[in-house]
């Protein structure tokens, strides 16, 4: 009998594990069914940035509020997790804070512990207000509205909630406050909590529990929210482009097909080449739906965290047009979400009739994007929107002739006249000779 | 003016030192044509070696790209660049970021590999050649602020270039509070210059334009035709266009050197 709670924790440990583990493979076999698209160059500078963006967090703090209290409750969950390591042996071993054993240092790290556990619960107490007290404007935008909003709030309630029962579970330890040391926080906590042992014994032991198994919570919670974040900054930022963020990517269909066309020595009247079968369908040019944007612009999308930095830089969104690139994101993970769950229920993705372009993001977002670069630039994670706005467009002009009138016009005078405006070629250099 | 063209340069057996490419703005816009003028004239007063294509230049196929007509683009770049490599050209300058950025970072996979510099940067090599000088002139003390082209400055991390050759006018270089990464777009890329805006509450460059009347500059300069054209209507909308002069770092250049 007196195994029982280990064997309990074990469970609990196994189920918390698995159960995110599957969901992580959901999430992988998810963004592989992007296309693909080589970014295996280049691997020291990509560790550096990934290094210096994601673990060291240099895009935050340009925001620098926002950006010191995100690199306290960073740092605050990385740091206080350390003792996640306890609690598991001492889970399945029947043990009591095992670790006890080194002393000074013992208290040292659970001192620093509690220090900023209470760092954590500031911050995380300031993100609220300005949420929901300050109502910043970019956590207010339209797609803000519903399960956005509430997950933003919930996470912050489970992070105040975690570091709560972690201080009171300190504070409940007879033995370690009998200790004297390590307890900087927790000491004032004991204060406030009944006296007698037996009951402080319980408060320690339901802490105890809870606190583990909000951690567990937590991390199977990630999957559904973009809080999914702290794991995918990661991989997001070492895979993210290098090349000057002007360079748009050249199509390789249209180029093959465009060098026949200049050939000279191309038979015009040859019939054109049967497909062979590896080629098997012909493909389409841009993107109508979430899986013929490439696996990074995937990953982009299942990190993206919402905190609409690049929404508050966009020039369209600013003076009041439908594009936000932050929603450009949401969107595109909500359809791969819709399309994993369609897999998982049908084994293979069956035509449900919906598509990225016009069942989520409208053309008339994608024709207000200026291309500026602006919400590439502030996202903290290295997230490009502007590639799946322009993989989009790819597809409006050169599967559906969708494009708005005067842009028809222009590419029109490009292709006849060499220019975006109806003048002459052989006009070109009548500058020289005007006054 | 003295402008040659590759193909009398060719005819005469020489290979200038370098191309400009002029683009479309460049040689059809009327206020880019000024531009367009402002830098020959420095190039000629500079002793530069350049030529340009003339009515064999074509567009780069920016706006098209940008558009999502991969095929008008594609088509587009491969006969520039069918031409261009026939003359051999090696080093190409242009006084449009839009020009720049595809030809710098696009033609290359194309087949077209080129030395690319806008021409603040190229103005800026001559600058540190001791091939010309600049003095304030006109401008001496005057307030100047400058707008990022977003193809030039985050597109392309060229934010110092025209800065440089802007202080060199002996004028005060204020900064708008959104400038170099954080500059704001001036509403014209991505081919919207050739539409008319999506609805929403404002324009862009009203927008931009009010950033930059915030810092009561006498002067703001950019380095694109198209910003320049974004900018100059904001101006006049604001009905601030006998206050304030929107030019081409290549134009305060050319005046304050009275070419």
């Amino acid at each position: 009998m007196q195994y029982i709670p280990n064997i309990l924790f074990a469970i609990l440990l196994v189920v918390g594990i698995g159960y995110f583990t599957r969901n992580v493979k959901k999430l992988i076999r998810n963004i592989k069914l992007g296309k693909p698209l080589d970014r295996s160059d280049n691997s020291n500078l990509r560790w550096k940035n990934m290094i210096n963006i994601a673990l060291g967090q240099s895009k935050m703090v340009r925001r620098p509020i926002a950006g010191i209290l995100h690199i306290i409750v960073y740092v605050g969950f990385i740091i206080i997790n350390i003792e996640v390591l306890e609690i598991v042996v001492d889970g399945l071993f029947g043990t009591h804070r095992i670790l006890s054993f080194l002393g000074g240092f013992y208290s040292f790290l659970i001192g620093s512990f509690e220090i900023l556990a209470l760092l954590v619960i500031v911050s995380v107490t300031i993100f609220w207000i300005r949420r929901n007290v300050v109502k910043l404007k970019r956590f207010w935008n339209k797609e803000m509205k519903g399960w956005p909003k509430e997950d933003g709030n919930l996470i912050l309630y489970i992070e105040t909630v975690l570091m709560v029962l972690f201080l009171t579970m300190n504070a409940s330890d007879v033995h370690f406050q009998e200790m004297h040391a390590g307890n900087p926080i927790s000491r004032f906590i004991a204060d406030i909590l009944p006296s007698n042992p037996d009951t402080l014994h319980i408060i320690e032991r339901v802490t105890w529990w809870l606190h583990i198994a909000g951690i567990l919570f937590f991390l199977n919670y990630l999957y559904f929210s973009k809080h999914l974040h702290i794991l995918l900054a990661f991989p997001n930022t070492y895979y993210a482009n290098l090349e000057p963020k002007g360079k748009f990517k050249n199509n390789e269909t249209v180029k093959k097909e465009v060098e026949m066309m200049m050939d000279p020595s191309a038979d015009p009247f040859a019939a054109p080449a049967e497909p062979t079968e590896e080629e098997g369908e012909p493909e389409k040019f841009g993107a109508s739906d979430a899986t013929d944007l490439s696996w990074v612009s995937l990953m982009n999308a299942y990190t993206c965290t919402e905190c609409g930095r690049c929404t508050s830089v966009c020039p369209a969104n600013q003076t009041g047009k439908e594009l936000s690139p932050r929603a450009i994101m949401m969107k595109t993970r909500d359809r791969m979400e819709e399309i994993g769950k369609n897999i998982d229920k049908n084994g293979s993705f069956q035509d449900d009739g919906k598509q990225l372009l016009n069942d989520y993001i409208t053309p008339e977002e994608l024709w207000a994007c200026t291309s500026c670069n602006a919400c590439v630039e502030e996202c903290p994670v290295n997230i490009d929107p502007l590639s799946i706005i322009m993989e989009m467009r790819q597809y409006l002009v050169m599967e559906q002739s969708a494009a708005p009138q005067e842009l028809n016009l222009m590419m029109t005078n490009v292709e006849n006249n060499g220019a975006p405006w109806q003048y002459n070629q052989m006009d070109r250099l009548n500058w020289k000779d005007e006054d | 003016m003295n402008v040659p063209t590759m193909a009398e340069m060719m005819a005469q057996g020489k290979q200038p030192e370098v191309l400009f490419w002029v683009g479309c703005a460049g040689s059809f816009d009327d206020r880019a044509k000024k531009i367009t003028k402002a830098f020959v004239k420095i190039l000629n007063k500079a002793n530069v070696e350049f030529a340009v294509l003339g009515t064999e230049e074509s567009c780069t196929g920016d706006p098209a790209k940008r558009a999502g007509n991969e095929f008008v683009f594609q088509m587009q770049a491969m006969t520039n660049i069918e031409i261009m490599n026939a003359y051999e050209v090696k080093k190409i300058v242009t006084a449009c970021p839009h020009c720049f950025n595809t030809i710098k970072n696009e033609y290359p996979g194309l087949g077209g590999n080129y030395e690319v510099m806008h021409h603040t940067q190229f103005l800026k090599t001559l600058l540190d050649e001791g091939k010309m000088t600049i003095e304030g002139g006109s401008y001496k003390g005057k307030r100047i602020t400058f707008h990022d082209p977003c193809y030039l400055g985050r597109a392309n991390e060229v934010y110092e270039a025209p800065r440089d050759l802007i202080q060199k006018l002996e004028v005060e270089l204020v900064e708008m509070k959104r400038c170099r990464i954080n500059g704001l777009c001036c509403g014209a890329g991505g081919a919207q210059m050739f539409k008319e805006p999506e609805k929403g509450n404002k324009d862009i460059n009203i927008e931009r334009t009010e950033d930059a009347l915030e810092v009561k500059p006498e002067i703001i300069a950019t380095g694109c035709p198209f910003c320049n054209t974004m900018m100059t209507d904001g101006v006049k909308v604001k009905e601030q266009e006998n206050e304030i002069e929107v030019l081409d770092i290549a134009e305060l250049i050319a005046n304050a050197e009275e070419l």
